[in-house]
């Protein structure tokens, strides 16, 4: 009966605050690193929180996400590339392409569940990553450097880095808040009773197909314009953004916040980017250390971070 | 037509090779049900072993079964501290936990052998072409992988439908909970059956050694290859895995050598250069991805689940 004081509120409060006052201190520290890092842990937590929909609420195991990171980055690359440095323009395509595709191996990929749909959808987005490495044009392999960053009209200019960190921020919060929005809608609530029982919610009307194809269409267009953010953010779009190991990073980071809870994402987001950091500090063979962690919360932390807030306050 | 047996053969045996690794693959998936993803690192570790064994004993031969023990224990050790408790957890819980189990074999085998690949010369026994056909040379050790992959997988038939123990792992795959319930040591069973799939990767990974270089991450892109036979086999098909690993050998191998003159054919050199090589990666992608719309539990499904 803490009401709004729970552990969870207080640390996701002090995460937000910290992530909003985090380019004053990167101004007066003069450390720019901190500031690139912080832009590229947000853009990854809003792939994270779109995954998050369709892996914690929907139960869709899907092993393909970061295909839409690649989708969303490429529409911006090639675009820019092709002499349309218009964001007006660009965004839309990447956010629609995204969609697309989501919408496309979604309907085939829902056909199938467990195990099998862990491994269509992998197989699905190693289909894009070879597509788009064959092509030569957008320099196949070696990726495409990208000249000019998203145009906007006069005051929005994504180059400065404090304001294109702001506008990553700021769209990381309307992601949380449509997750939020969506997950306690009517709609949301199909989509979870689904995950529970498939076939009660069928047998009471609810035609789960395609409420859970809506629920990957959304999760994809918000991870294209998440890839579409990354593309600015790195000034470079490669295949390997998309590499099925991608997928791993962001089911880690999704598993390690703690599955089911809209805010949960940004914890394992930062968590995970930031321990990458640290321990690539102190050792160069930092992933021995990674796995075996990675294993342990597996074993011992399920709920992860989120979870074990949670439990915090229960005592 | 040479030039066509010969990609058969070749195709012939990457199937093989890939067979040996989606069986181990399948066995754990049909019997503990467990994904797991580090058994690509198992392949790796295979390799490595194999190079490190036949520098120090100076014979290929011997440094290759040495490896082939090895990776036997290693995948042994694995089981007992590892494997053991993600079992019956959420397929989620052993697609991260095999992943951390991935990050860590990678970052050991840099600290361990350092970051540049290693390389497993062939004797010159085996580094010789043989005529197989009159006027048909073939790579000699590429044939004796076909040789050896037939003779393994000839064994594991006899293993797993002949004896005991294969009569164990298929009741195993039908029914866990009834073989436990009948007084079979389970936990011992699980370990071999792992062990078993552990030596089957590592036999693939020190095959393929000296053809490609042995480096880190060689797991990973033909893992993928590995699961994508599973699934089109049906999970838990130790036959469907069989022709599975065929059909994805010939198609790749096929598809590499012969799409771009296929595709010149029909559109303009340009086109063919550009699709040509994505083509031919996606081309089992898309084989797999008609299966499962077609039959979404592979074409040889093991457990009536």
């Amino acid at each position: 009966m803490s009401g709004a004081f729970t552990p969870r509120n207080i640390v996701a409060a002090l995460l937000f605050a910290a992530l909003l006052l985090l380019p004053l201190y990167a101004h007066f520290a003069n450390d720019r690193f901190l500031l690139t890092l912080f832009t590229r842990i947000i853009i990854l937590a809003m792939a994270a929180v779109s995954l998050n929909l369709i892996l914690g609420f929907g139960g869709m195991m899907s092993f393909g996400h970061a295909a839409y990171l690649g989708i969303g980055g490429y529409a911006v690359g090639i675009l820019a590339f092709e002499g349309v440095p218009s964001g007006f323009v660009q965004w839309p395509v990447a956010l629609a392409a995204s969609a697309l595709f989501a919408l496309v191996i979604g309907a085939l990929s829902l056909r199938t569940r467990g195990v099998y749909f862990i491994m269509i959808t992998l197989a699905f987005a190693q289909m894009a990553y070879y597509i788009i490495a064959g092509l030569a044009r957008y320099g196949g392999d070696d990726g495409l450097t990208i000249q000019k960053r998203s145009q906007f009209f006069a005051p929005i200019n994504l180059t400065d880095k404090v304001q294109f960190y702001y506008l990553c921020l700021a769209l990381l919060l309307g992601a949380l808040y449509l997750a939020w929005r969506l997950v306690n809608s009517r709609f949301g609530l199909a989509i979870q009773g689904a995950r529970s029982n498939d076939t009660r919610m069928r047998a009471i009307g609810f035609p789960t197909y395609r409420y859970k194809l809506v629920c990957f269409v959304i999760a994809g267009t918000l991870c294209g314009l998440a890839g579409a953010l990354l593309a600015n953010h790195t000034d470079f779009v490669s295949p390997a953004m998309m590499y099925w190991t991608r997928s791993g990073d962001l089911i880690i980071m999704v598993v390690l916040g703690g599955m089911g809870s809209v805010i949960g994402p940004v914890f394992g987001a930062v968590a995970l980017l930031v321990l990458e950091e640290t321990l690539s500090g102190i050792t160069e063979y930092w992933q021995i250390i990674l796995g075996p962690l990675l294993l342990l919360v597996v074993l011992f932390a399920r709920g992860g971070i989120d979870g074990l807030l949670g439990k915090v306050r229960h005592g | 037509m040479t030039l066509f047996i010969e990609q058969c053969l070749n195709g012939l045996q990457f199937g093989l090779l890939l067979f040996l690794l989606a069986a181990g693959l399948t066995l754990v998936f049909g019997i503990m049900d467990l994904v797991n993803l580090a058994h690509g690192s198992l392949y790796m570790i295979g390799a490595y072993f194999a190079a490190t064994f036949a520098a120090w004993t100076g014979s290929f031969v011997l440094g290759a079964l040495l490896a082939l023990v090895a990776t036997l224990i290693v995948g042994m050790a694995v089981e007992v501290i590892v494997m053991r408790r993600l079992y019956g957890r959420d397929h989620l819980d052993h697609v991260l936990g095999t992943f951390g189990l991935i990050l860590f074999f990678d970052e050991a085998v840099r600290l361990i052998w350092g970051p540049e690949g290693l390389s497993l010369p062939l004797p010159s026994w085996l580094n010789t072409a043989i005529t197989i056909l009159p006027g048909f040379d073939y790579s000699a050790y590429k044939f004796s992988i076909i040789v050896v992959s037939l003779v393994v997988a000839g064994f594991l038939y006899v293993l797993v439908m002949r004896t005991r123990v294969g009569m164990l792992i298929r009741a195993g795959a039908s029914n866990r909970e009834m073989v436990g319930a009948l007084g079979v040591n389970i936990k011992l069973l699980y370990t071999l059956v792992f062990g078993l799939g552990a030596a089957l990767a590592g036999l693939a990974g020190l095959m393929q050694a000296p053809i490609l270089t042995v480096q880190i991450g060689m797991g990973e892109n033909i893992l993928i290859l590995a699961f994508v036979i599973t699934v089109i086999g049906g999970i838990g098909s130790i036959r469907g895995a069989l022709v599975a690993a065929l059909l994805v050998g010939f198609i790749d191998t096929l598809g590499r050598s012969y799409l771009p003159d296929f595709l010149r054919m029909m559109f303009s050199k340009e086109v063919a250069a550009t699709a040509a090589p994505a083509l031919s990666s996606m081309l089992i992608y898309l084989l797999m991805a008609i299966v499962l719309v077609v039959k979404p539990e592979g074409l040889f499904s093991a457990a009536g689940k």
